[in-house]
């Protein structure tokens, strides 16, 4: 019952908000914190029980948690929900950003009772997206995220939220919608028809070439969007600049995963053949969003869209690392997608703090702010170090073993890779001089430092980052059983 | 022959029911004072219900042709004569904070009823034109129904003379028919057609003119000039019928009409049955349904009155519809009649809350609807609900709807037009929710910030198809249940 507790709690916090009267703003907030925090402590105990040594992957009797119930009987559709090493790590970070996130939206301005009812709403769909086994139950909670990111940004984003609300909108639902055909291609080639993510692989012998390679690219371009892929990936910045800080941290730090997470579930295993074949163009696809995002980083202005490009150039070592099938590369690359949850957001959390105190977020308009805020420009420089990959923080391990992994299969290609922390480092250590060292702009002398609430969000990210930057065995155990066996079902 | 007219009659109560009704409420009409008027709508839904309780009746009865061929009883025709007298029950629910007092008007919409029924169960050219016309006429009449209104008699007006033509045209068409296989009747027709060796040229011309008239009903690009300006003129509860009963009714004499009389083979056994040799008619009705949901989901597009942007969204799903004949597999028929039902929740849903809004502000501008869901939060959360259906977001009944369809595509290997259809649906995202966009992100103009007063009838109303438009998303399998039921029309000849 775990895994319908996690998924659902966040839908009945959310239903219990909309009784609430609209004036009580406060148990509003209360609820919704609530809520969140006895899911993740549902997922904390959860990981108690998770048993490291079951694989999961394709094979139901080794995943955990499983709940399989007939849901339409007509259509082979069913509920059916299990986590195993690829699926768990994901929704421990879902639950704690969510926490997280919930204490950076507490100065939200208006409609209190809409923003925290479709948050939640939002966390029932993440979840639910990350323990579906059902491709028919996977696409309906994929889409359930779509309307309240929608509304997240759509109320409660910055000048231009009505376009970059309706512009993530469009991309994902033009995604989606290819899924949805792949999706049916499947259903149909499955004898029986079958909507079971599990049979899908074990049939996937039967799947011809030609079938793989069409629907391979269908479910890519659906999962790519997300990532996002370059050249797919123009509604990213736009909706990180709109969006609000918390919701901000979401997109980057949950709702990003979900494109390689898709790759890794559904792709992988169900496709091999085409999975193979695209491995180099995955590859490549890796290095120029690491290139190119690294760069497009180092010309922003805006804080909040260096940091969106950064994502896109971070989310690159997680294609590199995945298109390699080593051992090392694949765990580099869920690794890198928990890491970059926590460190993305951490970094969104700092943006929101000097926009909320000087309502702009130009690096430009700053200067000598260490002097004035030191506590804050002590925690941003440990993200940002974080980021950039600095041995003993989490981002280092988790490139590191992409690099390791990747550079045995594809040589030129790594090295161009690796070029790209350089210019990580370059944008960071830059944007750190621009704003915090030199001169103090007048304007800007009576600025608070961070607050108590502010580092309260921002302490679990550190002591995560650092942790599993100084000791990331117990992370890399969660997983490795299974991200291994994934490597020998898809490149034997 | 004659004998049989008499014995037929207990197989056509339901049609019964509705005519008597019908002359019931004029004369209720005439011998009520003005205060007591409520009793007409009254009158009218018990007449619908008596007759949903007949074809409820007729289920049991083996499959028969009655009236000397001209009329046909089976579970298809039941099927449609229920739809369309629960429509009706539901649109004189969305009608009664309009038309509370004017008991004509409940009589047209029976009349109009008791039209489409009869346009389900027609097996013969000269009843088909028949019905055709009893809910052409009812409907011109409708269009017209605020008769010093100049938008609503220009919308009567062009209904009126876009409907002569196609009917013309499509009578025409019938005459080619008729004269290559001289039969009367659409399964001897079929029957001709298959066993001997017409002219496909003749064949094709007639097929064209006849889909003319049947696609004007549907407002079928190119046939869909009509829709707009009828939709935008006529009182929103009227526009609200139109969008789905005389549309469906055309949806259902399309199927008869291509089952019985096109087909290359007869009987549902088969899983597919292709349409003659001489036509290429799924490739026809392919290229149609795809130029009709992309011209109609573009128009929409930039449409700032909200009514003409639903009224091109209908010709989008009447797109969306016709995607289920270009398979010609049972499955696709099963589509369509789940598609057909689903559509009735989530359209009457759209076009009722756009007629509760409107009723107070006095517009159905999208400009005049900014910042409205602060003062109107459950319509407008009902608003995004239906707006979510019909484009096909899970979770909702619309989503399963578009499902089917896409299913039955890409089981007939049909892939181009799903993925028309799937892009298209990316489209109706975009000017559904400017809906969505004026309601709740933009700031409202006016000062005004009081909640608005909406009247119960409509708060019931909308609330009665907001719960199968989420539950049928959910949980959906007695509905399949119901149009794979209702697919049993072969008849054995």
């Amino acid at each position: 019952m775990f895994l319908t507790l996690i998924t659902f709690l966040p839908l009945v916090g959310a239903l219990i908000i909309t009784l609430i009267p609209k004036e009580k703003i406060l148990l509003i907030k209360q609820v919704a914190l609530t809520t969140a925090l006895i899911v993740f402590v549902l997922s904390i105990m959860m990981l108690f029980q998770f048993d490291t040594n079951q694989i999961g992957i394709n094979n139901e009797s080794t995943f955990q948690f499983v709940e399989h119930h007939k849901w339409i009987p007509v259509f082979n559709i069913e509920y059916f929900m299990g986590v195993d090493g690829l699926s768990f790590p994901m929704i421990l970070l879902t639950t704690l950003i969510s926490v997280i996130a919930l204490i950076a939206s507490w100065n939200i301005k208006k409609a209190h009772k809409g923003y925290f009812g479709l948050f939640l709403l939002l966390e029932t769909g993440m979840i639910g997206s990350f323990c579906a086994l059902d491709f028919f139950l996977f696409y309906v909670f994929w889409e359930v995220m779509l309307l309240p990111m929608y509304f997240l940004i759509g109320i409660w984003g910055g000048p231009r939220r009505e376009y970059a609300a309706i512009k993530f909108f469009l991309y994902t639902l033009f995604g989606s919608v290819l899924m949805l055909l792949a999706m049916l291609a499947l259903y149909f080639t499955n004898q029986p028809h079958t909507f079971n993510m599990l049979e899908m692989m074990a049939n996937s012998g039967g799947y011809g070439r030609t079938f793989q390679l069409v629907v391979y690219v269908a479910l890519f371009i659906g999962f790519a969007i997300k990532v996002p892929v370059f050249p797919f990936h123009t509604w990213l910045p736009d909706a990180h600049v709109e969006a609000p800080t918390a919701i901000s941290v979401i997109l980057a730090a949950v709702l990003l995963k979900f494109g390689t997470y898709g790759m890794l579930r559904i792709n992988f295993p169900m496709l091999p053949y085409a999975a193979n074949y695209y491995a180099y163009a995955l590859a490549v696809l890796g290095l120029i969003n690491i290139i190119y995002g690294a760069f497009t980083a180092m010309a922003q202005k805006d804080m909040k869209k260096l940091i969106a490009y950064s994502s896109i150039s971070h989310m690159g070592y997680v294609l590199l690392g995945m298109a390699v099938f080593t051992e090392a590369g694949i765990n580099g690359a869920v690794m890198q997608m928990f890491n970059h949850g926590t460190i993305s957001a951490m970094l969104f959390i700092i943006a929101g703090v000097i926009y909320d105190r000087a309502h702009h977020r130009e690096i430009e308009g700053f200067g000598g702010l260490a002097v004035q805020m030191p506590v804050y420009a002590g925690i941003t420089s440990f993200a940002f170090f974080a980021s950039l990959g600095l041995p003993g923080l989490a981002g280092f391990i988790s490139e590191a073993m992409v690099f390791i992994g990747a550079f045995p299969v594809y040589k030129y290609i790594t090295a161009f890779a690796v070029g790209g922390v350089i210019i990580t480092a370059a944008y960071y250590l830059w944007t750190f001089q621009r704003m915090f060292l030199g001169k103090l702009n007048e304007k800007y002398t009576e600025l608070p430092d961070i607050n108590l609430r502010e580092v309260i969000s921002v302490t679990p990210l550190m002591i995560l980052i650092l942790f599993v930057g100084i000791y990331p065995m117990p992370v890399i155990n969660l997983m490795k059983n299974s991200l291994n066996y994934l490597i020998t079902v898809v490149h034997p | 022959m004659n004998m049989n007219i008499y014995q037929d009659i207990q197989y056509f109560y339901p049609e019964l029911v509705l005519g008597i009704t019908i002359l019931v409420v004029i004369i209720a009409d005439l011998v009520t004072s003005m205060d007591k008027k409520l009793i007409n709508p009254f009158l009218s839904i018990i007449g619908l219900i008596v007759s949903i309780y007949f074809s409820v009746q007729l289920l049991d009865i083996p499959d028969r042709m009655i009236f000397g061929n001209m009329l046909i009883i089976d579970t298809f025709s039941i099927f449609f004569r229920i739809f369309f007298a629960f429509s009706t029950i539901l649109i004189i629910l969305i009608s009664l904070p309009t038309f509370k007092k004017s008991g004509e008007y409940y009589a047209l919409l029976l009349a109009t009823t008791l039209g489409m029924s009869l346009m389900s169960a027609s097996v013969h050219i000269a009843m088909i034109i028949l019905a055709l016309e009893i809910v052409g006429v009812g409907c011109y009449i409708l269009a017209g129904y605020r008769k010093f209104e100049l938008r609503s008699s220009e919308a009567a007006l062009k209904y009126m003379l876009y409907g002569a033509v196609s009917t013309g045209v499509m009578l025409y068409g019938f005459s080619f028919l008729y004269g290559i296989t001289n039969q009367t009747d659409l399964y001897a027709i079929g029957e001709a057609l298959r066993s001997s060796n017409v002219d496909s040229f003749v064949l094709m011309i007639s097929v064209l003119f006849i889909l003319a008239g049947i696609g004007y009903k549907i407002a079928m690009v190119p046939f869909h000039f009509w829709c707009p300006d009828v939709y935008e003129g006529a009182p929103t509860p009227i526009t609200t019928f139109f969008s789905v009963g005389p549309k469906v009714a055309g949806i259902a004499l399309l199927a008869r009409f291509i089952y019985a009389g096109l087909s290359s083979q007869i009987g549902l056994d088969a899983e597919s049955w292709a349409s003659l040799n001489q036509l290429d008619l799924p490739i026809l009705l392919g290229v149609l349904s795809a130029i009709t949901m992309t011209i109609g989901n573009f128009s929409a597009l930039a449409q700032s009155n909200l009514k003409r942007m639903l009224a091109y969204s209908s010709i989008a799903h009447a797109g969306y519809i016709l995607m289920g004949f270009a398979i010609f597999t049972s499955q696709g028929l099963t589509a369509i009649l789940f598609y057909a039902i689903v559509y009735m929740f989530m359209n009457f849903g759209a076009f009722a809350v756009v007629d509760a809004i409107a009723h107070k502000i006095k517009s159905e501008e999208l400009d005049d609807y900014r910042g409205i869901a602060r003062r109107a939060p459950y319509l407008c959360f009902a608003m995004v609900v239906f707006l979510l259906s019909l484009t096909g977001l899970p979770p909702t009944a619309g989503f399963i709807g578009k499902i089917m369809i896409f299913a039955s595509l890409i089981n007939g290997k049909l892939y181009w037009l799903a993925v028309i259809g799937a892009l298209n649906s990316v489209v109706s995202l975009y000017y559904y929710f400017r809906v969505a966009k004026a309601m709740y992100l933009k700031d409202s103009r006016s000062e005004e910030s009081t909640p608005i007063q909406f009247s119960p009838v409509h708060v019931v109303v909308i609330t009665l198809l907001l719960i199968p438009t989420i539950v049928f998303g959910i949980f959906w399998s007695p509905l399949v249940s119901v149009t794979s039921f209702g697919l049993n029309f072969v008849l054995p000849l």
